[in-house]
């Protein structure tokens, strides 16, 4: 508020801010009503679609509406790929934080003119094509690929990890890492080292003062950083389709599937609705434990 | 809190009130374009033969047509030729469903039926189509499309099992059990086509079933068959089933027999490769041309599909990519060693093991959820 | 940091040598796809010998050249407008206060959260409906195409300039903004050159992210492309389902290039502009 001298009528202060509301309003419309029409209104359609029928031609027809889509959520195959969906996300997140967690370290501890360089480093990768990179190890990870190459070298035959989780685990890991590793850096960057240097003084050894100073100081990163790497993996679909051979089904083939081969748009729409559910509830929860915001 | 809660349950019913109201309007169907259509096709519009109506939009199936025949008819029409791909038939199905303008598509026999049943196709015009009597009659008036109305055939082909001699032997058995039976599938790698007819046919076939089972205890059976087997089962792809046997990731792949023979031609050891049936029998297809009902540029897909009846096109084609070909003029100008070859072309005996894959109503959606069920 | 906190010894060695690891893992991967681009051999696992077949098959290609010009249409549409509405945006959100605005709040995030796969189902669903009300209200004969694609890209792009440029907002300043104003400068004047200078880095950011969102996408274009406007990764994506010869190493290397290109210019553009004052972060006093 600008500061003022002097008595000011009440009125016109009202009027004030509302033109200030208003005005704010105003700014906000554009993207407000695209969001609105591009975004809300196809959110609510699949909602609206899961309750939906399914031909047997496999047309959606919008009447007969009925909970049959949901119901197909508790079926065992439904749950199997969820579950596997579910351990692979959590996996590739913890990989990541381990990797990610002393490489960011690292960066935030060196002086300003190499920090800068290595970030770089890290950030061409990632403005790198994530098809492209996914598809690098595709080549990397076949029977006659330089990994199996290798291997055989090295006296351990050939080894084919293509069309495995394993594989997908390695394209998942690969392609999230930098999203882990930079709201990391920005974290720990940001850390105030005087309250470490304070820790060190009062007889704290150095890894005392990292379990208990720079760790939980550094927790907004490792929240904003698990959650960006988590949400992608579990609705992962280009990843398992380029390296996991079908075999490997997980929820964003599965969801896909139901669009085009299956032509069950109801139960695909359920899926996808479900799903969402759980990352939006997920995300809450764990920005109540971060604290921070994005 | 509430005020805005209640605006969102409004919208919520007011959209599924809009939207059934549209919906329930003339067809079912949620595609666009075609709203005057009910159970029959669109009517054709008057086209002559030769005559083009803008360039074409065709949608195929991948490395399916020789692209000098495309360079081919678009000097000779002065038309561009876009070309899409698709996976399976399912696949090209939703697209067409979802409204999408394609002036060309290729789907097989059993999915004619299904469209030409849902009215996705455009009725089509003989008198553009001069070539028509080159056809070989035993692919004239298919019991998927009894007028010969709405599809005239593409191809002809079989699906087995293409295998790496050097691996499974030159006295291998020949037989699905290659893949199902423990007994004979230690140390092989295998790859199956992502497809739930065709994986659940050849698994059916195995054990003795009908592909075209309306019987879930079979069709069980079947899945449960796959699932078994996943040890071997390397992956499941519709399009490097042929590719990943020549760079040896696999060493038994489940595919149709055209797209073996090219690949094989491209190896560095061809004799090294061997397609075959297996002896308890498999899928035999026809795939055809159709023009979807929301076509925009008809008269440009009549005279391509009358270009590609042509003899010689027509012997072009499969000079190709080793399919059979349905067009009987087309003989006198198919390479010899094609027309001889009993794995192109089956005798008698063979064919009769084979099956036609036929559409099976409501019963349908079971393969694709069961074989889903099987991958997982 | 000063030496007293800093990691000593054989952490700092560990430390040192794990980031080396990551620093292969990032990039071993990229060297070898662009290493194998120029193998002779159609295998892509097994070298023969150099060769520039594969780009030379790419520069023929008329499919990948129309796949390159449809991202490129589509790319530049969708950043252009998310970023003007997406700073838009940013700036009602941290600037003033309204109703409705926590409702807006999770409207800009829920974009960032949603899986993209839930996304492209979204677009398809309401696509579908809109065009089929449409061409049946008005006759048109609208289609799923670049249309449906751009309009689908600027609905995600939106939110991730909007969060950019937020923080950016958040952190700058913005006793500057009020400096100016009480010194009579209109709003329009305020933003035009406070604000505006102030935040660029942001905006920019937030472009950059946009553009690179955009030329990533795979599963929400592959469900709303119509026919001939297919981008160039849901074309790659086709071509690795189809059949992986070194011909996809080539566009790859090429789309790796661009991208360094990209990066390296933005940074250039970056420091050119922290040179002469315009757009660094906080005035200096």
């Amino acid at each position: 508020m600008s500061v003022e001298t002097g008595p000011v009528s009440p009125d016109l202060e009202r009027a004030a801010e509302r033109a200030e509301r208003r005005r704010g309003f105003r700014l906000g419309l554009p993207g407000f009503a695209y969001l609105v029409i591009f975004f809300a209104i196809p959110l609510v359609m699949v909602f609206v679609y899961s309750f939906a029928t399914r031909s047997s031609t496999g047309k959606t027809l919008l009447q007969d509406w009925n909970l049959n889509s949901y119901r197909r959520l508790a079926e065992s195959i439904v749950v199997q790929i969820a579950w596997r969906s579910l351990w692979l996300a959590v996996l590739a997140t913890v990989i990541c934080l381990i990797l990610a967690y002393p490489f960011a370290y690292f960066i935030a501890t060196r002086r300003p003119a190499i920090r800068n360089a290595l970030l770089v480093l890290v950030m061409i990768p990632f403005w790198s094509n994530f098809l492209v990179r996914t598809y690098a190890w595709r080549v990397l990870l076949g029977s006659d690929g330089p990994v199996s190459q290798l291997t055989s070298l090295l006296g351990l035959g050939e080894t084919r990890i293509l069309f495995t989780p394993l594989a997908i685990l390695i394209g998942l890991v690969y392609g999230f890492l930098p999203f882990m590793v930079l709201p990391l850096y920005a974290a720990i960057e940001r850390i105030d080292w005087s309250l470490v240097e304070a820790a060190r003084d009062l007889y704290a050894s150095g890894w005392q003062a990292f379990r208990r100073v720079t760790l939980p100081l550094s927790r907004p990163g490792v929240v904003a950083g698990s959650i960006l790497v988590f949400i992608p993996s579990l609705g992962a679909y280009v990843t398992p389709e380029i390296l996991g051979g079908a075999k490997t089904t997980l929820l964003g083939s599965y969801i896909v599937q139901q669009f085009l081969a299956a032509r069950n748009w109801p139960f695909g729409s359920a899926l996808s609705f479900a799903v969402m559910a759980v990352m939006l509830a997920a995300t809450l929860i764990y920005f109540r434990e971060g604290g921070r915001t994005l | 809190m509430k005020p805005r809660t209640t605006i969102v349950i409004l919208l919520v019913v007011l959209l599924m009130v809009v939207m059934s109201a549209c919906g329930n309007s003339a067809d079912t169907t949620t595609t666009g374009a075609s709203a005057q259509t009910t159970t029959t096709a669109a009517e054709a519009m008057g086209c002559s033969a030769g005559q083009v109506d803008g360039d074409l939009n065709f949608y195929n199936w991948s490395d399916y047509i020789d692209p000098d025949l495309i360079t081919a008819f678009q000097d000779q029409y002065g038309v561009t030729v876009t070309q899409d791909f698709y996976e399976s038939n399912e696949e090209m199905l939703a697209k067409i469903q979802a409204g999408v303008h394609y002036d060309l598509i290729v789907p097989s026999d059993y999915m004619v039926g299904i469209m030409i049943d849902d009215g996705e196709l455009m009725k089509l015009d003989k008198a553009a189509l001069t070539n028509l009597g080159n056809l070989d009659p035993q692919f004239v008036n298919m019991p998927f499309d009894p007028t010969s109305d709405f599809s005239v055939p593409y191809q002809w082909g079989t699906t087995g099992l293409g295998v790496d001699l050097a691996v499974v032997g030159e006295d291998h058995p020949y037989s699905w059990g290659i893949i199902f039976d423990p007994a004979m599938n230690q140390g092989h790698q295998v790859s199956m086509l992502n497809d739930a007819r065709e994986a659940m046919g050849a698994a059916l076939k195995y054990l003795g079933y009908s592909l075209n089972s309306t019987s879930l205890d079979e069709l069980q059976k079947a899945a449960d068959l796959i699932k078994s087997a996943k040890d071997v089962i390397v992956t499941f792809d519709s399009d490097n089933y042929n590719d990943n046997l020549i760079n040896g990731e696999v060493s038994i792949s489940h595919g149709y027999n055209g797209n073996f023979f090219t690949a094989f031609d491209s190896a560095d050891n061809p004799d090294q490769y061997e397609y075959f049936m297996p002896e308890e029998g498999g899928t035999v297809w026809v795939d055809n041309m159709a023009i979807p009902a929301n076509v925009d540029h008809p008269c440009t897909a009549l005279t391509f599909i009358n270009f590609l009846l042509d003899a010689q096109n027509g012997a072009q084609l499969t000079n190709y990519n080793y399919y059979a070909s349905p067009n009987a003029a087309a003989k006198e100008f198919i390479d010899p060693d094609i027309l001889g070859d009993t794995a192109v072309y089956p005798d008698e005996e063979t064919m009769k093991r084979l099956e036609f894959i036929e559409d099976t109503g409501d019963f349908e959606i079971n393969y694709t959820d069961y074989f889903t069920q099987a991958k997982s | 940091m000063n030496s007293g906190t800093r990691p000593k010894g054989l952490v700092e060695r560990l430390l040192a040598a794990n980031s080396w690891i990551v620093y292969t893992f990032f990039y071993a991967p990229i060297f070898v796809l662009v290493f194998f681009s120029f193998n002779d051999n159609r295998n892509v696992g097994v070298w023969t010998h150099a060769s520039l077949r594969w780009y030379g098959e790419l520069a023929q290609s008329h499919d990948i050249i129309r796949s390159v010009r449809n991202s490129l249409i589509v790319a530049t549409v969708a950043t252009i407008v998310s970023t003007v509405i997406g700073t838009a945006a940013a700036l009602s959100m941290e600037r003033f206060r309204y109703r409705g605005q926590r409702t807006y709040d999770a409207l800009l995030y829920l974009p960032i959260i949603i899986p993209d796969v839930t996304m492209a189902v979204m677009m398809l669903l309401f696509f579908v409906q809109a065009f089929g009300i449409t061409n049946n209200l008005l006759g048109t004969r609208i289609e799923l195409g670049l249309g449906s694609i751009s309009l689908a890209h600027i609905a995600f792009d939106i939110s991730f300039v909007a969060v950019v440029v937020r923080a950016r907002l958040a952190e700058m300043d913005s006793s500057l903004e009020e400096a100016a104003r009480d010194l009579y400068a209109s709003r329009w004047q305020t933003f035009r050159k406070v604000t505006l200078p102030l935040i660029m880095p942001g905006v920019a950011g937030g472009a950059l992210l946009a553009l690179t969102m955009s030329l990533d996408d795979v599963v929400v274009t592959s469900f709303v492309t119509g026919p001939g406007s297919t981008t160039l990764p849901v074309y790659v994506f086709g071509l690795v389902k189809r059949g992986v010869t070194p011909l996809v190493n080539a566009v790859s290397t090429l789309m790796l290039v661009a991208s360094m290109l990209l990066v390296a210019g933005s940074l250039f553009f970056q420091r050119r502009s922290r040179a002469t004052g315009r757009g660094g972060g906080t005035v200096e006093t």
